[in-house]
């Protein structure tokens, strides 16, 4: 069942082929590593440079979360993030996209808590959300079978991968 | 990683910070600045990012602690030296007219 869901329209069509699939612990300190790989990953992919940094600050933002919130601060615990190449719908056209998902077994996501935050105060928080829902095409998310399942789609934009990647 | 060094002139500190400011680094950015703002009492901090190549939430919200830290004592937080990723973040937030920016540090610092 999706607990919350932000898309742009754009649905999963087919499982596409997989990319990168990266098991990782709730420490702050890996963070810098998965940047690093997603950065290049979405590089190699054909991303421009602000796309690529979109990329990047989305994840960024999920793993953040998902350490702060799901695991309260916890270390050691487990996340997988998968990454692939899909076809996705947009204004009624297939395109490529990548696809990242991200799962963990925390605590549920409170539903109440996706709306994001007005920006119009100044404070501290809640930006977590509000940046990944901007850099990405489509964010959602699930609970299933005692995880969090939070996916995330961003099309290419007739970008074609470097030479000899 | 992420690394502070401060530099202290007449009633300014410059906080020369470089590397990544993230949930692991964010909490040593808000520290130096709170102690910059309201232990030294410092009447001027500038902030020198031009070695920052990354920032996320938790860094915009260390930010967002030492403006009102800043405005509370009534000192000035001024930042300087942003690059794309740093301004598109910043942007993103759309707090990036509330901080008081200098393109170069000789603005940063002028009186």
């Amino acid at each position: 069942m999706a607990v919350g869901q932000e898309s742009k329209e754009c649905p999963l069509v087919s499982h596409g082929s997989l990319l990168l699939k990266v098991e990782l612990r709730s420490n702050p300190e890996t963070l810098c590593i998965v940047r690093n790989a997603l950065g290049q990953l979405a590089q190699t992919l054909g991303f421009s440079e602000t796309e690529c940094r979109s990329v990047v600050l989305a994840v960024d933002e999920a793993l953040t979360n998902i350490i702060r919130h799901a695991y309260q601060g916890k270390p050691e615990q487990p996340i997988e993030l998968c990454c692939s190449r899909i076809q996705a719908a947009r204004d009624g056209v297939l395109k490529p996209a990548l696809e990242i998902v991200l799962e963990d077994r925390g605590a549920a996501v409170d539903a109440k808590k996706l709306c994001g935050r007005a920006l119009d105060d100044v404070r501290s928080g809640g930006l977590g959300l509000h940046f990944m829902r901007e850099s990405m095409d489509a964010v959602e998310f699930r609970r299933r079978w005692h995880r969090n399942q939070l996916r995330m789609v961003k099309l290419m934009h007739g970008a074609e991968p470097p030479e000899g990647s | 990683m992420m690394q502070i060094s401060a530099r202290h002139l007449d009633r300014t500190t410059i906080l020369d910070v470089s590397g990544d400011i993230d949930l692991a680094t964010s909490p040593e950015l808000r520290k130096a600045l709170l102690r910059e703002l309201r232990e030294m009492r410092i009447p001027r901090v500038v902030l020198n990012l031009k070695a920052v190549k990354y920032v996320d939430s938790s860094g915009v919200a260390s930010l967002v602690e030492g403006l009102k830290a800043s405005r509370d004592l009534g000192s000035r937080l001024i930042l300087f030296g942003l690059n794309s990723a740093v301004r598109e973040v910043l942007q993103l937030s759309k707090l990036l007219r509330i901080f008081e920016i200098a393109e170069t540090e000789e603005q940063a610092v002028a009186p």
